[in-house]
């Protein structure tokens, strides 16, 4: 058995095998190449590094998700400098590191470069702390990077603070594969980018910034012409109004550019220059055009040539004609991702009901929607239901709080019920408009293979929460905004919440009460009651995040976070 | 009852907050068909929205302005109605959806009463299923209260929506939609989106640091890695001194040697900043002020010092000459 347990990769497969027995313990846990860690709150660092001596790539999430959306205050948390500090100390043979809503600093990135002499590639996804000095030294000093990979960080830099970091790489030929940074506010040395892009033959994924002309992309393709994935950059030309010139050898580029199966960026497209990517569109399986505000008659004549489509992301300004043109030509689509252009309460929606009919009809194999609009009803949500077995995630955001079915004005529970109960292999659920205990009940009777699941001002009472808590064995992330569930909701999920990575619950109607009764009978979870006010010392507590953990509660809670 | 924002046009009221001197906590126990309560729309059998639409066609959303005039004059019934926050439906302005569905009206008023304002009325029926324990109501009850304080401080009682499109200017909810701070104010410049932060996290980050501390950067010559030091955590350029040198120390040793483990802690004392003030040592501190000029450390009455420095640097006492430094300053000043 010890033998053939390098070749188990999946991490549920090797939890399994790790009870076994002892020795299988040991057999597994030195073998384990890839170590997944989904709350760094859940276990040490030196827990961790002990047991797993061999880690090659190491997986590292910390803040809730919510604190994408402003929720979670500055400085609750997740620093990754102690697992920085564990590692350099424990794994030599580190190649990988994959963080995110991690708060990473300089010197972290600093210290991983001096730290493994055999590191490979780093993927930062949605962190903050970080500057591009810190880029430059690891840049530097990290001569066998084959990826750096920035998704969506925070940076907080004036202007005069930029380095210039993309100087820094080896002189000489590199390893690169990968390096994106369309997420960077700051303008890099376009000279220095293409020059690196020149002596780097490896590189496969290049996604560049805003910053980056339409001019100055075509030369890099130019150097580059093996690319898989390339995000766009701005996608326009510098001088308004004119750019025409830029056309033609644009167009070359991309016909050259052969190997091409991912396109993003285009985040101030002008559109004259969408027809370049014509040549490569019949290859592309992946296009995010979430940042391109085109038109569905802009969107028609590109979307017709991708036949071979999988991953879709685009703004909502295409509206539901540009949708139905999708559902037209991209029969293979398995994501969908709408975007909304204005995302407020108020704004104007472009998508509705309509276009996700359209979706549901045309794109049979769809797996994961994301859709954000501002009307919906129940009839298009049990279509796609009907229509689209094969979901896994669904994603619906009706903008307006408490929205009702746009036709019938009744709530939309009838149609989220129809997704729990006709898509057998649904795992990742949120649900938005008016929903009453009634959705929660579909949920918590139907929804047997969900592990993840979002709830936004919706329910009536706490029964809305027991249902879920009380039906769905495999949940695992729970959380919840500004909805009426109380303590002894709360109390309902005692039995589950060992089973779950998290429960999140904000403007709900907890109190301190029902948490440090939560608290006192399960010793294994950590209960955070995290306060937006720090004088306000009141009953209700404001935000909910707990969790179970090996260590118990952890030593670097700011004051503002309270563990029970 | 009050009767605010009569129109002159005899039209049903828009705003009849409290009902009848009830208390808010007992409308809970108010039947459905007994909603009193007419914000724009009456629940009640006497108004239908197609008449209401025919009357008015070009009704308006409520302002702002408006809710918070009655916030200020309205004579609430129930002692407990402010802190409770108030629901303000606005005018259909889309045809059809609501003629004729005055079970819809009732049911989402109750919907989005209970949802919205976070009371218990449904939640009673349950409660009282599963326990109806005198602790159970105790915590509802206490629960009222906090909780509606915290509606309204959290601005989410201000609006309600109906299925209609047109929306009074809702006061913004923290992270609703849930786009990330990127896909925020796409309409603008991307440069724009790429940079601003959650406002929220950002104004209390800036709070923050306005109430307890005053971190500015610190950089050193030599070290790409600049610092943050926390001047309101000193009272002295002594201390100011002794921190800079701690800061700096184990960096300083790690470039030297790039295996020793880079926390400070443990390192060996074989780089010590002294002399930072006096001109002495091998390094001399200097901060730049809001004008950009740089000037040595020490030369101020240190709370003064502290409203002055923007930045501060710590710089090879070598490199330094009257000369120099003001040069910096300028060329500073002139690009910004």
């Amino acid at each position: 058995m010890p033998e053939s347990e390098t070749f188990l990769t999946s991490r549920r497969d090797r939890n399994a095998v790790s009870l076994v027995c002892r020795s299988w313990y040991r057999a597994e846990a030195q073998t384990r190449r890839e170590l997944f860690i989904g709350n760094c709150y859940a276990v040490s660092p030196r827990r961790a590094i002990d047991r797993f001596r061999c880690v090659r790539s190491l997986v590292l999430k910390g803040k809730p998700r919510f604190a994408d959306f402003g929720l979670v205050p500055i400085g609750w948390g997740a620093h990754f400098s102690p697992w920085a500090s564990a590692m350099a100390a424990g794994y030599s043979w580190l190649e990988k590191i994959c963080l995110k809503r991690m708060s990473v600093t300089d010197d972290d990135l600093s210290l991983l470069a001096l730290s493994f002499p055999f590191f490979k590639g780093l993927t930062l996804i949605c962190c903050d702390g970080f500057s591009t000095a810190g880029l430059a030294v690891f840049a530097e000093k990290c001569r066998h990077l084959r990826l750096l990979d920035l998704i969506e960080d925070y940076f907080e830099e004036e202007e005069y603070e930029v380095v210039d970091w993309i100087s820094k790489f080896p002189e000489t030929t590199t390893s690169l594969e990968t390096l994106g940074f369309d997420c960077l506010p700051s303008a890099v040395n376009f000279e220095a980018l293409e020059a690196l892009i020149a002596r780097s033959p490896a590189l496969r994924q290049l996604r560049v910034n805003h910053h980056v002309t339409v001019d100055q992309l075509r030369r890099l393709m130019v150097r580059a012409p093996q690319l898989t994935h390339l995000g766009t950059g701005s996608f326009r030309s510098p001088e308004e109004g004119e750019g025409m010139e830029h056309e033609a050898p644009l167009v070359s580029a991309f016909a050259a550019s052969r190997s091409l199966v991912s396109l993003s960026g285009f985040r101030e497209v002008a559109s004259q220059f969408l027809p370049a990517i014509y040549p490569v569109c019949s290859n592309i399986t992946f296009l995010n055009f979430s940042f391109a505000e085109i038109t569905a008659e802009e969107l028609k004549p590109v979307i017709r040539h991708c036949h071979n489509l999988q991953n879709f992301w685009v703004l909502d300004t295409v509206r539901d004609e540009g949708l139905q043109a999708v559902a037209a030509t991209c029969k293979d689509l398995r994501e969908l991702r709408v975007f909304p252009l204005d995302a407020t309460e108020e704004s104007e929606g472009f998508v509705s009901d309509v276009g996700l009919t359209a979706i549901s009809e045309g794109c049979r194999k769809l797996q994961s929607i994301l859709y954000f609009c501002q009307q919906m009803t129940n009839k298009a949500v049990l279509t796609m239901s009907k229509n689209c077995q094969e979901l896994v995630v669904f994603r619906l955001c009706i903008m307006a709080r408490h929205l009702p079915d746009h036709h019938t004005g009744e709530p939309m529970d009838e149609g989220f019920g129809a997704i729990v109960m006709n898509c057998k292999k649904l795992t990742r659920l949120a649900v938005s408009g008016l929903l009453t205990d009634k959705a929660f009940g579909y949920i918590g009777k139907y929804g047997k293979s969900i592990r993840t699941l979002s709830v936004a001002f919706a329910g009536n009472s706490d029964m809305g929460l027991r249902y879920v808590l009380e039906g769905c064995p495999k949940l695992q992330k729970l959380e919840i905004r500004d909805s009426p569930f109380g303590d002894p909701a709360l109390l309902s999920g005692i039995h589950h919440y060992y089973n779950m990575r998290f429960l999140w619950m904000s403007s709900c109607k907890l109190s301190h009460r029902g948490c440090e009764d939560v608290a006192q009978r399960l010793p294994r979870l950590v209960v955070e009651v995290i306060r937006d006010r720090p004088e306000a010392e009141d009953e209700a507590v404001e935000k909910l995040y707990m969790y179970r953990s090996l260590v118990g509660r952890r030593n670097d809670a700011p004051p503002f976070v309270k563990i029970l | 009852m009050e009767e605010e924002f009569t129109r002159g046009e005899g039209r049903p009221r828009l705003l009849d907050l409290i009902p009848n001197g009830r208390d808010w906590g007992s409308y809970a126990a108010a039947e459905e068909k007994k909603l009193e309560l007419r914000l724009g729309l009456p629940g009640g059998e006497d108004w239908s929205a197609g008449q209401e639409k025919r009357e008015h066609p070009v009704e308006s959303a409520l302002s702002l302005d408006h809710i918070s005039k009655v916030r200020k004059s309205t004579n609430v019934n129930a002692s407990s109605g402010t802190k409770r926050g108030f629901l303000v439906q606005v005018e259909p302005k889309t045809e059809g959806i609501l003629i004729d569905n005055m079970t819809f009206q009732q049911q989402q008023l109750q919907q989005q009463q209970l949802g919205f304002l976070q009371l218990q009325a449904k939640g009673k029926e349950s409660l009282q299923k599963t326990s109806g324990s005198a602790e159970q109501q105790s915590l509802e009850g206490k629960g009222c209260g906090p909780h509606a304080a915290h509606a309204s401080s959290t601005k989410n009682a201000a609006v309600a929506h109906t299925a209609s499109q047109s929306r009074a200017a809702a006061t913004p909810v923290v992270g609703w939609p849930p786009v990330r701070s990127f896909r925020m104010n796409l309409a603008g410049t991307a440069k724009a989106s790429a940079e601003s932060h959650n406002g929220s996290s950002e104004a209390a980050k800036k709070l923050e640091n306005d109430r307890k501390s005053l971190f500015v950067k610190i950089n050193m010559d030599g070290i790409p890695i600049g610092r943050k030091v926390d001047l309101k955590a000193y009272d002295s350029y002594d201390k100011l001194s002794l921190a800079v040198d701690e800061l700096f120390r184990g960096l300083m040793a790690a470039q030297v040697d790039p295996l020793a483990p880079s926390i400070l802690k443990n390192s060996e004392e074989k780089h010590v900043l002294i002399g930072l003030l006096d001109g002495s040592g091998e390094y001399t501190l200097v901060y730049e002020d809001d004008e950009g000029d740089r000037m040595l450390v020490g030369d101020v009455p240190w709370d003064m010092f502290v409203s002055m420095a923007k930045r501060l640097r710590v710089l090879k006492s070598s490199d330094l000459s009257a000369s120099s430094l003001r040069a910096v300053g300028r060329k500073r000043t002139s690009n910004s």
